[in-house]
């Protein structure tokens, strides 16, 4: 009888890490990032059909990045679990912190059961307030861990890079237009320093946008008016390019 | 509501044991809902009052409920049931159009519904009915539509006009002799108090506008833009109106004889 090689659970856990972080690396990166009215989801998405960002319940929203059908598993567990909170005691009792904590829980057991693959996932759980000091973002990497995020947030391949760019960038109460902006600014920049362009069509947008009069704060950005906000942003930063010029 | 019998089954009306019972529960009851087709899509109202046997259990309920972006239900019958019954309802249409990221057609919402009610016949059995009148505006079809029921659950679809409830035969006469195809949003929201008026004219269930304590019909309005609620302020003046006018003329506006 052969005996097995032996594997120190160090090098078990760093070997599932480290597989689990290419899967996430394969796939594209998205930012998630607070505005003025609320959060808005950006992240170059070549499928119309296959969505990375979704509702969840009337102020959640879920965004992930990796193997699609892993967190479309882990999102439609979700939808169960708010729309059964929901519907078990009220509306109001669905936060994001509890979604968290789940998400948490099921990555953290999938990840350390070695009956199971890790999953390839890495999900943003982000909940907006009624005022900006409300909103709410979680990032949750594929171990099962919980990130407390403020402002913005990035997940996917080339996140690190993104996230310290973003964190330059990003200040709070920017409008949708030039959050928009720098999103894609973000999401355009290569690891090589380089620049590509992403066409509005590859572009995936939501918003949980709290002055919208309904009680779900979810919302897709699609088409025109996508296109329009592009426009905005665009304009936006040439004015205050062209006040820069002038102050000079 | 797969997902809930199998992981909940007790949070599902249809599943709870009753005790067993002789005669007939006494529970609030909702009486009068009433819908109407017009161009741009279809209006659904309701009044205000719930009985229990003689006695008015409450003045002020409300029983025309949003069921998505697009539909809306008006219940009678048992409130508390028919209330139970809207929420796990709009719970599967929200909850559908999430999983699937797309809504059910307004034919899947009248057929889900219609699952429901049959749901709860062992209930209806022992006097604890619920008979909703369901309505939309058909995005595919770009009209208003409307959805009776019976208590089996029986599904049939209404042109024109529906009531349902107990004061539903009068309301349905009035509506009968003074609808038209080509009514405006505004008539058809003043032809529904009308008929809520003359229900509540002839039957002592069915509450009137109450001007004393500015309790007024619900009315709601669903086109292409979706669903709306009037303002209780809009409600109020549409019933002033018509007040006005009864005044002169207690039966309301005469239809021609011929």
């Amino acid at each position: 009888m052969s005996t097995p090689f032996y594997v120190s659970p160090q090098q078990a856990m760093a070997d599932r890490a480290e597989y689990a972080r290419k899967g996430i690396a394969r796939g594209r990166s998205l930012v998630v990032l607070q505005y003025a009215d609320g959060i808005v989801f950006v992240g170059e998405n070549p499928s119309r059909a296959l969505h990375k960002f979704s509702e969840i319940y009337d102020r959640i929203g879920f965004a992930a990045a990796g193997k699609y059908n892993e967190y479309e598993n882990l999102r439609i567990g979700g939808v169960r679990y708010a729309d059964l909170r929901g519907y078990t005691y009220d509306r109001d009792d669905v936060t994001a912190r509890g979604l968290a904590n789940v998400y948490a829980q099921t990555l953290g057991t999938i990840f350390s059961s070695a009956a199971e693959k890790p999953y390839e996932v890495e999900l943003v759980v982000a909940e907006v307030g009624d005022t900006p000091d409300g909103d709410q973002i979680y990032r949750l990497p594929h171990d099962g861990s919980i990130v407390d995020e403020h402002g913005s947030v990035a997940v996917g391949g080339n996140a690190e890079q993104i996230s310290t760019y973003l964190d330059t960038q990003h200040r709070d109460g920017m409008s949708l237009a030039e959050a928009l902006k720098l999103a894609v600014q973000s999401l355009s920049r290569e690891p090589n320093g380089g620049e590509r362009e992403i066409p509005a069509e590859r572009l995936e947008v939501a918003v949980l946008d709290r002055t919208r009069p309904q009680k779900r704060k979810f919302k897709r950005i699609v088409g025109r008016q996508l296109g329009r906000l592009l426009e905005a942003g665009g304009a936006e930063t040439a004015t205050e390019a062209e006040d820069a010029d002038d102050d000079e | 509501m797969d997902f809930l019998s199998e992981h909940q089954p007790e949070m599902l009306p249809g599943k709870r044991q009753l005790p067993p019972i002789q005669g007939v529960i006494e529970a609030p009851h909702g009486t009068t809902i009433v819908a109407v087709t017009f161009a741009g899509g279809v209006v659904l109202a309701g009044d205000r009052r719930a009985t229990m046997g003689n006695v008015i259990a409450q003045r002020d309920i409300e029983k025309v409920f949003p069921a998505d972006e697009y539909s809306a239900v008006g219940i009678a019958g048992t409130a508390g049931l028919a209330v139970e019954m809207v929420k796990l309802f709009q719970l599967e249409l929200e909850h559908f159009e999430k999983v699937e990221g797309a809504t059910l057609s307004l034919e899947g919402k009248a057929n889900r519904l219609s699952t429901m009610i049959r749901s709860n016949l062992g209930m209806a059995m022992q006097g604890l009915a619920v008979v909703p009148l369901f309505a939309g505006f058909d995005v595919d079809r770009d009209r208003g539509r409307i959805f009776s029921y019976d208590v089996t659950g029986g599904r049939s679809e209404e042109h024109g006009y529906a009531a349902t409830g107990s004061g539903s035969i009068f309301a349905r006469s009035a509506m009968k002799k003074l609808y038209a195809k080509d009514l405006t949003e505004d008539q058809a929201t003043t032809l529904v108090v009308q008929a809520l008026y003359d229900a509540a004219d002839d039957d002592s269930a069915t509450g009137g506008p109450d001007v004393a304590r500015r309790i007024y019909p619900i009315v709601t309005v669903i086109t292409e833009t979706g669903f709306r609620r009037l303002t209780d302020d809009e409600s109020s003046e549409i019933a002033r109106v018509i007040l006005e006018r009864r005044l002169v003329q207690p039966d309301g506006p005469r239809a021609a004889l011929l």
